[in-house]
């Protein structure tokens, strides 16, 4: 039966009916949806880890324990991952495993736009790349045939437009292949000689997979009548491709993106008269083209920067695009915004308040460095703001220390948190860290962590003790304080006693996420039209749900959840419950 | 294109708009938005169909039509529309935040600039017939209620059968009553 399927669902799918058993993940946009599609088949074990170093590292011990076995994460948690993932290409496996990774081309919702493909090629992984949902339901199978036949882990390569978007797949049935026995096996310690011996295999599996490459149906030569061009593409680019060029252009079109086929794309290269290379981010394919003598256009012509489009390449190519309709007035932008009642609200008000300076981490409180609010000055990665604090304050001395803190999500904690957070206290460092527990990982769409108490599927689960670990990794007792965000003078008062303390401190402050199902919400607020002056003070947090007309502050009752972070702020008691 | 603000309930359009597609034979692509996005930002899906769809998104000048769930978001990606084509909007405007904080305006009579500019627009409360229906929420399918109507090719049963497919059952009638009052009002 023919139905539509996002590119996520679609893997997912194909993990499934290629038997796949074990899933653990990091949620991350745009890969999320892999595991939480997954977890809706009851016959795949499917958890999230804190991290993706975690997550792969139980993939792969799932694949040692021989069962097909999988993780996703998006472009960034692959650099997390990263250490496992170029040893366990060493030490090989005993069932199955696929890596799924999905890139965030124009970065949609990513801090950074690094391309994926590299990882493939460093690591020496073969690495596949669908163009969209029937793609990713074939390849998700096709890469554990891979994944077995070469004894690697096998990348697959989703970005955003492949994930997120829906087309027609034909499901099929599930497959599980008998497990794998575990053999105790020396040579399987990577240490010295094994390695040495290890990195040699390594070698020669991707000259195997170099020859696979050349015949295998991954890679598809699709010739037109038209052989003025020759367009060398994979993923989205495909779709752009033919979108511009029609059906009679002549297309090498690649699935198979690491390691790259050399004959196939010599023979197709001499076929026509001159190649262009279609691919977003980096020159990967545009590289080995030009490796094997073989003349391209590539970055010449198209971006590195950015997603494409049909337009885009219409406008490299010189093609005309086409005509559209204006208006002359400035549309104003609609930023994404913390929402109504969100927790984290009254922490960046009271910290921009402090005039702190503040090292922020991932998550939907990055919304924290937006206006009105603008009380985030710095972020990196995930678990920066701990460690990166720490150097900072090693830096700047009393006058950082007593001015600045990191903030940090109770996920984001979880995922790399920790560790600098124990630098802190280990090295005595006098900063001050935020934990913004909601109970959820928000950002992503709501997923399960180690701090929640429940599991990916919403059952009972291990609960970590956010007061006891930080004590545990060595802050004193009474500086680990715990805190209502909707209580901003609490708030205040305490974020003034640690910035003074001479000594590591951790605030946590604690509310649920007010989108979690089940989060209680108050009435709506009102206003007290007469003792309104309209002097604006609620406005200054940065809640959607208040606005002013008429020279009077307003309430949208369909927003407000009554969290009454904007009555501590009017003088005039015009904001009631 | 279905476009909008986050929160309201574009998704479950387009997921109905593509089982309907779907089900007429023809190949269909829906692209979405997720993520830092939908946060209560400008929201975007695109929908495309025919014999056979290779690119995943419509670029600007290209949409046949654009559903939109607020007014502002209309005139936000009117370059899409092909000159011409159809805008069916919500005449509900939120006001986003640098409105909001006195930074910028929201522009007037949009409505009649982008008829003006050359697109065929059809506006109305469709806010009014979610809430007549029995919830505001609806909205979104009071508004494809009256995307309906411009496929005529499209019997009212395939429309609702899709509704039925995507809608919990104890929603049902609530949104069968505003994708009926989108359809007629």
């Amino acid at each position: 039966m023919k139905e539509l399927m996002l590119g996520n669902k679609a893997l997912a799918r194909g993990l499934y009916e290629a038997g796949c058993m074990v899933i653990s993940s990091y949620p991350g946009t745009p890969s999320t949806e892999i595991t939480e599609e997954a977890a809706k088949y009851n016959d795949i074990y499917c958890e999230w880890a804190p991290n993706e170093k975690v997550a792969l590292e139980v993939a792969h011990g799932a694949s040692l324990g021989g069962r097909r076995a999988a993780c996703a994460m998006k472009h960034v948690g692959l650099n997390v991952a990263a250490d496992p993932l170029f040893t366990i290409s060493y030490q090989g496996l005993n069932a199955g495993l696929v890596v799924c990774v999905a890139d965030d081309p124009g970065m949609h919702s990513s801090q950074n736009e690094q391309d994926s493909r590299h990882y493939a090629q460093a690591a020496k992984i073969p690495m596949l790349e669908p163009a969209d949902s029937a793609e990713a339901l074939l390849f998700g199978k096709k890469a554990y045939e891979i994944s077995e036949k070469f004894n690697t882990p096998v990348l697959i390569k989703m970005c955003t437009r492949v994930s997120h978007s829906q087309s027609v797949v034909e499901a099929g049935e599930r497959q599980v292949p008998a497990q794998v026995p575990y053999v105790k096996d020396p040579t399987k310690v990577m240490m010295t000689a094994n390695s040495r011996n290890a990195h040699v295999r390594v070698e020669q599996r991707t000259k195997d997979l170099v020859e696979y490459a050349e015949s295998c149906d991954l890679n598809r030569v699709e010739m037109g009548k038209d052989t003025s061009v020759g367009i060398i593409t994979s993923s989205t680019s495909y779709q752009y491709a033919r979108e511009v060029f029609g059906e009679d252009a002549c297309v090498l079109k690649l699935g198979l993106i690491y390691p790259l086929p050399e004959k196939r794309i010599k023979e197709f290269a001499a076929k026509v008269d001159r190649v262009i290379v279609l691919e977003e981010l980096d020159p990967f394919i545009e590289n080995h083209c030009k490796q094997l003598g073989i003349p391209v256009s590539g970055k010449d012509t198209f971006p590195i920067c950015g997603e494409f489009s049909q337009n885009l390449v219409r406008e490299c190519m010189g093609i005309d695009t086409p005509d559209t309709l204006h208006i002359d007035d400035q549309i104003p932008g609609r930023p994404p915004v913390m929402c109504a009642g969100c927790p984290h609200r009254g922490v960046f008000y009271t910290l921009k308040k402090n005039k702190c300076m503040v090292y922020g981490d991932i998550g939907c409180y990055t919304l924290g460095a937006v206006a009105p609010l603008n009380s985030m000055d710095l972020n990196v990665c995930m678990g920066a703001s701990c460690s990166g604090l720490h150097g900072f304050n090693k830096a700047m001395g009393e006058e950082g220390e007593q001015h600045s803190v990191g903030v940090i999500g109770d996920s984001t904690f979880m995922h790399s948190g920790m560790t600098g957070i124990a630098d802190i206290s280990y090295n005595m460092s006098n900063s001050t860290i935020i934990i913004l527990d909601n109970s959820i990982t928000g950002m992503t769409g709501h997923q399960q962590n180690p701090t929640t108490g429940k599991n990916l599927r919403g059952e009972p689960a291990g609960k970590v003790d956010l007061e006891a670990l930080c004590v545990a990794l060595g802050f004193a007792k009474e500086h680990v304080r715990v805190v209502d965000p909707y209580d901003l003078a609490e708030v205040d008062r305490v974020l003034k006693e640690e910035l003074a303390a001479s000594c590591p401190s951790i605030i946590i402050s604690r509310r649920p996420c007010v989108m979690i199902k089940g989060t209680v919400h108050q009435p709506p607020l009102k206003v007290v039209t007469d003792h309104c002056k309209g002097c604006k003070a609620c406005m200054t947090i940065g809640c959607p749900a208040i606005s002013v007309r008429d020279g009077k502050a307003q309430i949208d009752t369909t927003l407000c959840i009554g969290c009454k972070v904007c009555t501590q702020m009017c003088k005039f008691d015009a904001l009631q419950s | 294109m279905i476009v909008g603000v986050g929160g309201q309930g574009t998704l479950l359009a387009s997921k109905m708009l593509g089982q309907v597609l779907l089900q007429q034979g023809y190949d269909v692509k829906v692209s979405e938005v997720h993520g830092m996005s939908q946060r209560g930002g400008s929201v975007v899906t695109y929908v495309r169909f025919g014999d056979k769809v290779y690119s995943p998104v419509i670029d600007k000048g290209e949409a046949d039509v654009i559903l939109s769930f607020e007014k502002l978001e209309a005139a936000r990606w009117l370059e899409y529309l092909k000159p011409g084509g159809q805008i069916i909007t919500n005449i509900q405007e939120m006001e986003p935040m640098p409105v909001i904080t006195g930074a910028a305006k929201y522009p007037d009579q949009l409505v009649e600039k982008m008829q003006a500019a050359g697109a065929k627009v059809d506006a109305e409360d469709f806010l009014a017939m979610a809430e007549e229906a029995g919830s505001a929420k609806a909205v979104n399918i009071a508004l494809m209620g009256r995307l309906s109507t411009y496929y005529p090719e499209i019997t009212e049963e395939q429309w609702l059968a899709a509704l039925e497919a995507i809608v919990p059952e104890k929603f049902l009638e609530l949104n069968k009553k505003a994708f009926a009052l989108g359809r007629t009002a």
